[in-house]
């Protein structure tokens, strides 16, 4: 309700100061033709800009401060005596049955008489507040207002100011994402970090035994060895490269240069929803189906396979990562120019040497960037793992076997019951650190191949 | 015949060519094309093209921007066929053997029939694999030796041997955009082709590039049947013996160069010739 109100008097002002800027601007045009700067739509955006900024200003610091000075005055509200008989968790519960009141939910109990008219004091001190400051924010963005049409002239450069303002809007949007993501890394780092006082790196990173001891205390954290959950990563992401690349680029070859264009049309959204089921369908898909196939068919040739195994999972991640390495593929080999291939023809090759011996080796640096993504997304998948990989962190090398990974293992250390004091479940950041420094090296690699590529032919 | 006669006798001062234009009359006829019509899905952009190309001589076809000059080249080789939607019609016959009938072998033809592109595209190998690489799939070398051999003679026949000999095994897209270009007409030259179609071979080269390669047509021209598509008239009246006018996807006028640029029967060709038109 107030989140309407604010919003609807933010579009008034929107407005109001747009028309004021415009109205303006267009009384300048007619005075016997005076060459003016910019735009009416320009000035119009120029005050508008300015009415907004403050007010939109004040409103964030109110939603930023707004809450706490909330929470102290409701605090005051709370008479002494009773104040001091009451810990954190009941000065929370009173906080809340005081808030209820003062909105006029009403509360399950008996109310207190002192708890009556703190509500009654807080609905009074809200209302007087939210006026309030809904009164400062409109008298300074009309402040605003007046003082920039005031600045509207002929001459005034409000194309300009108005573009710049845009720029910074832009940058601050990317700036959202940069930020996010230094801020994801810092918190990774130095939990990490706090992990890594506990247990010894070498430990951590050279170690061939997982067996975290959940319950244990100082002196019997028990064992954080990377390896074997490294070894189970890298087991399904082999096995899952060895299914998607193969079929995925020739899905792409098909695709990009033998399909008929209506059928190519159809072909390429669908092999795109694949990428669109949510990585949990296909997790009980391998558990389901999948696993029990493989291991039938095991012992049909006499071999020994588990249901849950690296090789259930990795082939079904194979399969979810298909489209992935397909989609992107197919991008590349369109990319590479017409005239290469026509040379390929006009020599009298092949369509198949075509595509073997100039068109494959002229987007094989794109489409080697292809696969190191789809590899980073391998190796970051988590559901399909949990589900089908059997969660066994034991150093072996036979794909046949269950095994755990870093995602799953993460998953095991962080849900429950958890507390940020031990090993036990900081280990997770050491983890997570350890899985972004790998895709992330990918990335790179990946990112840097393909603009090596791209700039070839562009 | 008389006429024509007459007409060449006004042209004997050919500056382009150390061949007498009688010659070009006595040439056996390599290529003859009747009634070719070209769609690209519902739009004709072929009506009818009937010329014939003499053997060991280069044949220009000039003409306005899309006046059909480079579709009519790639009929020739039959790499329309690589275009969604193109349909050819009418015949052409190669030696009297129509490259069109359904028994015959597209690539085997394209391999007779060697092509250049407007835009220089060489692989992304060696200079070396570039030019192996059509004897490579044609089976054409028994032994590297062989290879080697057509690599290196290739490359001579292009003027680019002497340029290139010391990074053989560097990638051709390295090379300036004129080397490139004769790196391309050196892979075509190495499959052993009869006649070479060459597609506005200068169009991306500098003047400088663009004189190296018209000798180098000249040259070529002892040995190949040449048919060269350009924009640019003076191109047409250097290097070819042989000249047709296209307009609209019509063959206008054709005949021995010199006529048709000093005495263009034909008005439209004399408008485009005088600059009026395209």
């Amino acid at each position: 309700m107030n989140a309407l109100i604010v919003a609807a008097l933010l579009l008034v002002l929107l407005g109001v100061s747009y028309q004021s800027g415009w109205s303006r601007s267009r009384n300048l045009v007619t005075a016997d033709g005076v060459k003016v700067h910019s735009r009416p739509q320009y000035h119009g955006s120029y005050v508008a800009i300015w009415a907004m900024l403050p007010a939109l200003a004040i409103l964030a610091l109110w939603a930023w401060f707004g809450g706490d000075l909330t929470h102290s005055y409701t605090v005051s509200q709370i008479p002494q005596d009773i104040l001091l008989g009451l810990d954190q968790t009941g000065l929370n519960g009173t906080i809340t049955r005081i808030d209820a009141l003062a909105s006029g939910y009403g509360v399950t109990g008996e109310i207190q008489p002192f708890e009556q008219s703190a509500g009654d004091a807080l609905r009074s001190f809200q209302m007087l507040t939210f006026v309030g400051v809904l009164l400062v924010a409109a008298v300074a963005g009309g402040a605003a207002l007046i003082y920039a049409r005031s600045r509207v002239t002929a001459r005034l450069r409000a194309r300009n100011a108005v573009e710049r303002v845009i720029n910074i809007a832009l940058l601050a949007c990317s700036a959202v994402a940069i930020l996010t993501t230094v801020g994801i890394v810092a918190s990774l780092v130095t939990e990490a970090y706090k992990f890594f006082t506990f247990i010894n790196p070498l430990d951590f990173f050279f170690g061939t035994v997982w067996n975290p001891n959940n319950a244990g205390t100082a002196g019997n954290w028990g064992s954080y060895g990377l390896l074997p959950l490294l070894t189970g990563t890298l087991m399904i992401t082999v096995i899952a490269m060895l299914v998607a690349v193969p079929v995925g680029l020739m899905a792409a070859i098909y695709l990009s240069q033998y399909a008929h264009p209506r059928l190519r049309a159809v072909a390429k959204p669908m092999i795109e929803i694949l990428a669109g089921i949510p990585t949990i369908v296909f997790g009980f898909f391998a558990l389901v189906t999948v696993g029990p196939f493989l291991r039938d068919l095991g012992n049909l040739v006499g071999l020994s396979i588990n249901a849950t195994s690296a090789l259930t999972a990795g082939v079904v991640m194979g399969i979810m990562i298909i489209p992935f390495v397909s989609s992107l593929s197919d991008d590349i080999l369109n990319q590479v120019p017409r005239t290469l291939r026509d040379g390929a023809y006009g020599l009298g090759a092949t369509k198949s040497e075509t595509i073997r011996n100039v068109l494959l080796p002229a987007a094989l640096p794109g489409i080697v960037g292809a696969f190191l993504l789809a590899v980073s997304r391998a190796i970051g998948e988590t559901m399909i793992v949990v589900l089908a990989a059997g969660n066994s962190p034991v150093l072996r090398g036979n794909p046949f076997e269950p095994v755990a990974t870093i995602t799953v293992s993460i998953v095991n250390q962080l849900t429950g019951d958890t507390d940020f004091a031990g090993p036990q479940s900081l280990v997770g950041f050491a983890l997570g650190l350890t899985l972004f420094v790998i895709t992330l090296c990918l990335n790179v690699v990946a990112l840097y191949i393909v603009r090596r590529f791209r700039e070839q032919y562009e | 015949m008389d006429m024509v006669a007459g007409k060449v006798k006004m042209t004997q001062q050919s500056v382009n060519s150390t061949m007498n234009p009688t010659d070009l009359l006595e040439r056996p006829i390599r290529l003859t094309a009747k009634d070719v019509t070209v769609h690209y899905g519902q739009k004709q952009a072929l009506h009818g093209i009937s010329i014939q190309i003499p053997d060991r001589a280069v044949t220009s076809f000039i003409g306005p921007s899309g006046c059909g000059k480079s579709t009519f080249l790639r009929c020739i080789n039959r790499m329309n066929d690589t275009i969604e939607g193109a349909k050819v019609g009418g015949t052409i016959k190669l030696d009297g053997e129509d490259i069109y009938d359904p028994a015959l072998d597209v690539v085997e033809l394209r391999a007779r029939i060697g092509m250049v592109f407007q835009k220089p595209n060489p692989f992304p190998k060696s200079i070396y694999e570039n030019v192996a690489y059509g004897p490579k799939i044609h089976g054409l070398a028994r032994n590297k030796t062989d290879l080697d051999e057509i690599v290196v003679s290739s490359l001579r026949k292009a003027g680019l041997f002497e340029e290139v000999k010391d990074r053989l095994n560097e990638p051709g897209t390295g090379l300036s955009g004129g080397q490139q270009q004769r790196l391309c007409i050196a892979r075509a030259i190495a499959v052993g082709p009869e006649v070479i179609l060459m597609d506005e071979p200068c169009s991306a080269l500098d003047p400088i590039a663009t004189a190296i390669i018209e000798e180098l047509i000249d040259e070529l021209r002892e040995n190949y049947t040449i048919v060269i598509v350009t924009h640019s008239m003076q191109q047409a009246a250097r290097v070819s013996q042989k000249t047709a006018f296209f307009h609209l996807g019509n063959l206008i006028e054709e005949g021995v160069t010199e006529d048709i640029f000093t005495n263009p029967v034909n008005k439209q060709t004399q408008d485009y010739i005088m600059g009026r038109i395209g």
